[in-house]
């Protein structure tokens, strides 16, 4: 899940000039050629597992192909359909939908947390909880799949909290329901994703300089002007982390999904990634399924530059 | 200051009240998983005769051995030649800066945000090209590949930093290029490169996309990927299910917790950095 980008390249340091000039010329001659060689298999491997199957991906986007016969030219006939049938389109809104709970929810819930235990942040159960809040980060999201359906089934332990606390009228099979599935497998994204924002948002809260905070008091601010004023501009850098993060997870979501409702009930919760893999493999549509895959990359770097360079910009300030 | 005693009080509390919600699926797990098996049972409760037996069964029935061994060879592919291969152009790149160095450095970029779902297609059908269908090179070499773009970003990032004075000194030493990453580079990287290993073997392990395209036997998959197979073939045992999940995320759990420190550096260096 922490898969992620930060897609600054920095800028080449430059080099130090030690010694003579024919020095250095021979240096970079001589590691010229041993740099290629160690490149070489790191960028073997990419080429054959991730560069030729991107240009597949592409190519595969304009033919009708069944994954064994005769393929045939289709155009942009793929991509019209991904954008007019409904189940298509529908899983990329619900990625989007998914959005809201994935990044959302993680992140303005980690601000507060992490805004509210920031004087405790070193105590010995703040270092506790870094551990267990940890704890969803490191098991398969396969897992988390099982328990939660577990817990949101109607007999599950959401339910019988619910009904504990007089609330036992809203009660149902959360993840079978129409209504209520796609935010089911939302808050279980989040549930994943909480417990990395909180810490990665609280390292950064550490970090800021106390006498910040001292200033703001003495200004007379309040706790809500401290934390606009001195905290969120600080901690820009792991906001856009967070987010980064959270959004190519939404995006992308597949295992949890797969696991909890297969994209059901009906096609209340499809995504993009599920759908690739049922006309893929399930419905022989690989050209179809290929284009919807084509869409996926476009939308995950359309969502993530933007935020990349809202950072870089603030950074810059 | 009693206003930022109550900030502690509050916050702790707030602390106390999200680690329960975390913990939570883990209890709701354990307690089902102790209920006699093939039944259903209500929510979240302690049984009055907890059934042990349901791991021994769960552990048979999913082969848990012979799941384990495949994972543990899996990380055993994929792991050191990602680290060893991703060091090397790391340096390359960020240490030596060979000509060329920053285009292929933007190449790796551009995976750097791939969703697997996007190459999962010609993926399955290059490997079955290679004629690896169904074997565990199905989800080693792919995997490899995948893991190059953050694992070579990483690397760079690391080499970047390095210090050439000590390069150049080598240099007068005659020391070749090879024995100057190896011997010299490569020690004062293992911070790096530990916290890469530890992603590595996290991702590796909790891979389940691959697992499933690529490979249909699911004793050769990885932990992940045989758990969906135990769900599709025993999804109606709940507690079965529920000790069965449990089984299969101990390992990481238990790796997590001897190298607690190192993993939430590692993460929290991880998606910093990336």
């Amino acid at each position: 899940m922490t898969r992620s980008s930060n897609l600054v390249a920095a800028p080449p340091r430059p080099s130090t000039v030690v010694g003579p000039p024919a020095r250095r010329r021979r240096r970079s001659r001589r590691t010229g050629w041993a740099g290629w060689l160690f490149v070489a298999p790191a960028l073997i491997f990419y080429a054959v597992f991730v560069l030729r199957p991107i240009v597949l991906t592409v190519q595969y986007s304009f033919y009708d192909w069944n994954g064994i016969g005769a393929s045939r030219w289709a155009g942009f006939g793929n991509y019209t359909k991904v954008f007019t049938d409904p189940e298509l389109y529908e899983s990329i809104l619900h990625a989007f939908e998914l959005i809201l709970f994935f990044s959302g929810v993680p992140v303005l819930l980690g601000l507060a947390i992490a805004a509210t235990i920031r004087r405790i942040a070193t105590s010995r159960l703040a270092l506790v909880a870094r551990t267990v809040l940890f704890l969803p980060q490191v098991i398969p999201l396969v897992a988390a799949g099982i328990a939660w359906s577990w817990l949101l089934s109607s007999t599950g332990v959401v339910n019988q909290f619910l009904s504990a606390i007089g609330l036992g009228g809203i009660t149902r099979a959360w993840l079978g329901d129409f209504s209520t599935a796609l935010p089911a497998v939302g808050l279980i994204g989040a549930w994943v994703l909480v417990g990395l924002c909180t810490v990665l948002l609280m390292s950064g809260m550490t970090k800021i300089d106390p006498s910040l905070y001292e200033a703001a008091r003495i200004d007379g601010a309040g706790l809500w002007r401290e934390f606009t004023a001195v905290t969120l501009p600080s901690i820009r850098q792991e906001i856009a982390v967070c987010v980064t993060v959270t959004v190519i997870a939404a995006l992308a979501s597949f295992d949890i999904v797969y696991i909890s409702t297969q994209g059901g009930p009906g096609d209340a919760t499809m995504v993009p990634g599920l759908e690739i893999y049922e006309l893929a493999f399930s419905h022989r549509q690989v050209g179809l399924a290929s284009a919807l895959a084509v869409v996926l990359i476009v939308v995950v770097l359309a969502c993530v530059l933007p935020i990349q360079r809202l950072a870089r910009k603030g950074g810059a300030q | 200051m009693i206003g930022s005693r109550r900030e502690v009080i509050s916050g702790r509390v707030l602390l106390i009240v999200l680690m329960a919600v975390t913990v939570l699926p883990f209890v709701s797990l354990l307690a089902t998983a102790l209920q006699p098996s093939g039944t259903y049972p209500p929510g979240l409760a302690w049984p009055a005769h907890p059934q042990w037996g349901n791991f021994t069964q769960a552990f048979e029935a999913a082969q848990m051995g012979r799941l384990l061994e495949s994972s543990v060879l899996i990380v055993a592919g994929v792991v050191p030649v990602s680290v060893l291969i991703a060091t090397m152009a790391g340096f390359a790149i960020g240490h030596l800066r060979m000509p060329g160095g920053r285009v292929v450095f933007l190449l790796f970029l551009l995976g750097l945000t791939l969703p697997f779902e996007g190459v999962i297609t010609p993926l399955y059908y290059e490997v079955q090209g290679m004629g690896l269908l169904n074997t565990r090179w199905a989800i080693i070499l792919p995997l490899i590949g995948l893991f190059m773009p953050f694992s070579v970003y990483w690397m760079r990032a690391h080499f970047v930093t390095a210090p050439d004075e000590l390069t150049d000194a080598a240099r007068t030493d005659g020391v070749n290029t090879w024995q100057l990453f190896w011997r010299i580079h490569v020690p004062l990287a293992r911070p790096a490169i530990s916290s890469l290993t530890i992603l590595l073997f996290l991702w590796t392990w909790n891979q389940f996309l691959l697992a499933i395209v690529l490979v249909d036997d699911p004793t050769k998959r990885t932990m992940a990927g045989a758990l969906g197979a135990f769900q599709g073939q025993w999804g109606t045992n709940i507690p079965l299910l529920c000790a069965g999940s449990l089984i299969i995320l101990v390992p990481t759990l238990v790796v997590f917790l001897a190298f607690q420190r190192h993993f939430v550096v590692a993460l929290l260096q991880g998606s910093l950095k990336g």
